[in-house]
């Protein structure tokens, strides 16, 4: 049965469209599992999203239940992971972080991808005036280091999990659009653009329907190296108070209440922090595999 | 015998396989002028680089004999080819757009291949290079030593090649196309004083092009490759004489003021020769 | 000679541009806040004609574009407005406070530099091999941690548990008050004075935050090192060094690295802002009085005007820095027509 897929997707001529499409996600699958690094990412990533998923299945306890008689306690057999000032269940806690960092990651790259694909397909398509003022506010945003603009969106908004993500938005979308323009300048000469021109297309059905799809396979290696960085932009705002706010067992902010029992009951603290070591680590690993697969020269 | 190179074979390892780029070649040269005359993918840089060591390091190299006077290559260390390397042997690459560093000084760059190998003061060396400058007939030298790379034409590039090549005073010299890159008024003009310097010299040359009468001009003997094998091997003046069919088809191939051709031939390749 | 003084104009111009959106966006940012400033600064049950009082001088019921032009002549006489923390104008505690971070940032980026640049070289004349796939792990898992958790093991374990390092803070208590500040970065202030304890003490306390954020840094300074290197390696001119009979140290750092030093610059310069945003959170941390200290507690207050005003000022200090960078690539370059 797997020989048989495989065989079909890998056939030198194929015969349709589709075919021709699905040997090539196979190709890279192929070539991604040569990755070691890349593999080991790919796995951490999808045990990650698993957790966040089934996070209510998984977990031990409620996560927003206190017990403060039993509070900052060694990990143990009932508390996996301990307990933190109030008591409650760090691994049940842990678990739901989960959630609302996938949740903010998603919802970040959701706002963020279409938006930068679009206003950088739009500058290098149309060039002149509009180029220049799209690309001059981009410069701008790019001004910034990224936390450092985040935290003052946030601080002009309310602080809360919505205004992190808008303001990690705000602050993301900048490089995408820088990339989607150098894909739309190179393509846009070409033969085939023309052809479209010619049997009437209209710019923007070009620019939507032809010009963005192109960007995508560099869009995903960006998007994936990027995760990174949002992660920890998402969980350095908890940590400063600016993101989600407790109760919620966001990683970043239950290192932020943790931080006064560093010395003593270290472990509130690392856990959290170990979690976004590896989930960053882990999309590092696959962003990195993928750039050597779907663009080997190196960007 | 300054080189001997007996059946030598070299091969590539990629992620589809095995590339068997040189199948055994053979080759002796003295103090005389051997050209390696033929087509991209011949093999016949890669066998002149693999002489100096000069290959990437995942480059499989094997041969009976790969030998620079009486010193067996295969097994020598990079310290010892580093002794061989400038002093000895100098390589004249093709285009200087690119062979020459591009953040330094021309003259400097000479300068360096003199004191690495003669010492000296650092003025010494440059005053050494502005000499070499003019040896090879670039007229106002000091400007040029001071100019850098992209400053210079291409003729002026290769002149600063062979300058630099030359400082040590090697035995050998090989030349690995370096012509190609030059417009055609300066191509004879770069071989004529590369072929001048090295008789005056005594030194041997191995001189790799894919033209075949610029190099029968130039050399004593020419050595004719295709695919990674030597097809045939002759002296200059007998070449018009060549017996191997793809040598002949190489010769026939050639436009002609003499004798005008409607249509140029087109050489068919026979798998036989590759047995 | 002209063409370059054009290219410099246009440079010079469209940094100018940048400088003006910049202010645009922090002016815009300063007035989006949902906390009223005139209820900041004079409190919840102030009386009605207070508050418009307090909202005229302010400058408040004007319209927008007006309030605009207002902040940039504000601005250009170097007033960021007052601080209702500190009840100081922010551009005097930025004065204040900015040397303990720039002490911190360049210490940083000296020895992520000295560090990150031989390391990539290294990955990239390796490469492929264990060594280069080792030194690239060490490099993701730099980029992994988030600057704040680093920080927190660093004191847990070299504090706390090693009792290695010093606390938090600049200095020791009984240093405090006794070193005249002169440049405000206490390492060359102590120096001066001639107090070799206060120095070591002053050494002591940078330690950690400062090899926290080279490490940082280090890893995407050895990443960029090692792309450059890697494309280096391939010319023409590597194998005509090697052919001249040059040693392998020689034909690295003499002829490979030169090509590329001048593209580190501008890499360095983006490392610089990326080391003052990893100041933020580091100097929370460890309760360093810089400007990422000032910027996170004005924060927490809801003081929008420090908040602003240091945004800002990171925002000019990165352009300015790539400014610099372009100019030394422009007059360094020998490729550069």
């Amino acid at each position: 049965m797997n020989a048989t897929f495989r065989n079909w997707a890998l056939d030198e001529n194929p015969s349709s469209r589709r075919q021709a499409a699905w040997g090539n996600w196979y190709r890279i699958w192929l070539n991604l599992r040569g990755n070691p690094l890349g593999m080991i990412g790919l796995t951490i990533i999808l045990i990650f999203i698993g957790i966040a998923i089934f996070a209510p299945l998984l977990a031990s306890h409620d996560p927003a239940a206190q017990d403060l008689a039993n509070r900052l306690a060694a990990p143990s057999a009932l508390h996996w992971f301990g307990t933190d000032e109030l008591g409650r269940d760090i691994y049940s806690r842990l678990l739901y972080g989960g959630r609302v960092t996938l949740g903010m990651v998603i919802a970040v790259v959701v706002l963020v991808a279409p938006i930068g694909l679009a206003i950088g397909c739009i500058a290098g398509y149309f060039g002149g005036i509009v180029d220049t003022i799209l690309m001059r506010i981009t410069d701008i945003f790019l001004a910034f280091p990224r936390l450092v603009l985040a935290l003052a969106f946030v601080a002009a908004l309310k602080p809360g999990v919505e205004s992190a993500i808008l303001a990690i938005a705000l602050t993301a979308w900048p490089p995408y659009a820088r990339m989607a323009r150098a894909e739309t300048l190179t393509v846009r000469g070409s033969d085939f653009i023309a052809a479209y021109r010619l049997t009437g297309g209209s710019s923007w059905r070009i620019i939507f329907r032809h010009i963005m799809p192109l960007c995508v396979p560099t869009l995903i290696v960006r998007v994936t190296l990027d995760m990174s960085s949002i992660i920890i932009t998402a969980a350095s705002l908890g940590f400063l108070g600016m993101g989600a706010q407790p109760p919620s067992p966001e990683w970043g902010a239950m290192i932020a209440t943790a931080k006064r029992f560093i010395f003593e009951q270290w472990w509130v603290a690392a856990i959290p922090g170990i979690a976004i070591f590896f989930v960053s680590l882990a999309f590092n690993f696959l962003g990195d595999a993928l750039r050597d697969v779907l663009d080997p020269k190196g960007n | 015998m300054l080189v001997d190179i007996q059946n030598l074979k070299i091969g590539f390892k990629s992620r589809t396989g095995f590339h068997q780029a040189v199948k055994g070649v053979s080759l002796k040269l003295g103090t005389e002028k051997l050209g390696i005359v033929g087509e991209s993918g011949s093999g016949k840089s890669l066998t002149a680089r693999a002489l100096m060591k000069l290959l990437p390091t995942q480059t499989v190299i094997e041969a009976d004999k790969l030998e620079f006077d009486g010193i067996d290559i295969l097994s020598a260390s990079e310290k010892q080819m580093r002794t061989i390397r400038g002093k000895r042997a100098g390589f004249i690459l093709q285009d200087p757009k690119y062979s020459l560093n591009p953040v330094k000084t021309v003259g400097s760059q000479v300068a360096e291949a003199w004191r690495t190998h003669k010492g000296g003061s650092k003025r010494a060396a440059l005053e050494a290079a502005i000499n070499l400058l003019e040896m090879v007939k670039i007229r106002d030298p000091k400007k040029v030593a001071a100019s850098y790379p992209h400053e210079v034409s291409g003729g002026m590039g290769q002149r600063v090649m062979i300058a630099m090549m030359l400082a040590p005073d090697p035995e050998l010299l090989i030349a690995d196309e370096p012509t190609s890159a030059l417009d055609a008024t300066v191509q004879a003009e770069i071989l004529r004083l590369i072929e001048e310097l090295v008789s005056e010299r005594g030194m041997g040359l191995l001189l790799i092009s894919h033209d075949l009468p610029l190099v029968s001009h130039f050399c004593d003997r020419v050595a004719v490759m295709y695919a990674g094998h030597v097809m045939e091997e002759l002296k200059a003046s007998d070449l018009l004489s060549a017996q191997h069919p793809y040598t002949r088809g190489l010769l026939n191939c050639m436009p002609s003021l003499m004798h005008p051709k409607e249509r140029l031939p087109v050489l068919t390749r026979d798998p036989e020769w590759l047995k | 000679m002209n063409r370059r003084f054009k290219s410099l104009a246009a440079t010079l111009s469209s940094v100018l541009l940048t400088l003006f959106g910049l202010t645009v966006l922090t002016f815009l940012i300063g007035r989006v806040m949902p906390v009223d400033p005139v209820i900041a600064a004079v409190g919840d049950n102030a009386p009605e004609d207070v508050i418009l009082r307090v909202r005229a001088e302010m400058g408040l019921d004007q319209p927008i574009p007006v309030q605009f032009l207002h902040y940039l002549y504000q601005l250009a006489h170097g007033d960021f407005g007052m601080s209702v923390l500190t009840k100081n104008p922010v551009a005097t505690d930025i004065v204040r406070f900015f040397p303990a971070t720039f002490e911190l940032a360049t210490a940083a980026l000296l020895l992520a530099a000295l560090i990150g640049i031989p390391l990539g070289v290294w990955a990239a004349v390796r490469q492929g091999t264990f060594t280069d796939q080792a030194i690239r792990v060490v490099c993701l898992a730099g980029h992994s941690v988030p600057v704040f958790m680093l920080s927190l093991i660093s004191l847990l374990i070299f504090y706390s548990w090693l009792d290695l390092a010093p606390g938090p803070g600049r200095q020791d208590i009984i240093f405090d008050g006794m070193i005249d500040t002169v440049t405000g970065i206490l390492t060359i202030d102590t120096l001066i004075a001639g107090d070799f304890d206060a120095f070591k003490d002053a050494l002591a306390h940078m330690a950690q935050p400062v090899i926290i954020l080279a490490y940082f840094s280090m890893a995407y300074i050895a990443r960029m090192t090692r792309a450059f290197m890697i494309d280096a390696l391939k010319g023409e001119y590597v194998i005509t060094a090697r052919a001249k009979g040059l040693s392998l140290t020689k034909v690295i750092w003499g002829h490979a690295f030169p090509t590329v030093a001048v593209q580190l610059l501008t890499v360095m310069a983006l490392t610089y802002a990326g080391l003052l945003e990893g100041a933020v959170v580091t100097e929370t941390v460890f309760s360093w009085p810089g400007i990422g200290q000032y910027l996170t507690v004005s924060l927490m207050n809801a003081d929008m005007n420090p908040v602003v005003g240091t945004t800002l000022l990171i925002g000019l200090i990165y352009v300015g820095l790539n400014l610099i960078a372009d100019i030394l690539y422009r007059v360094l370059d020998p490729r550069v027509q």
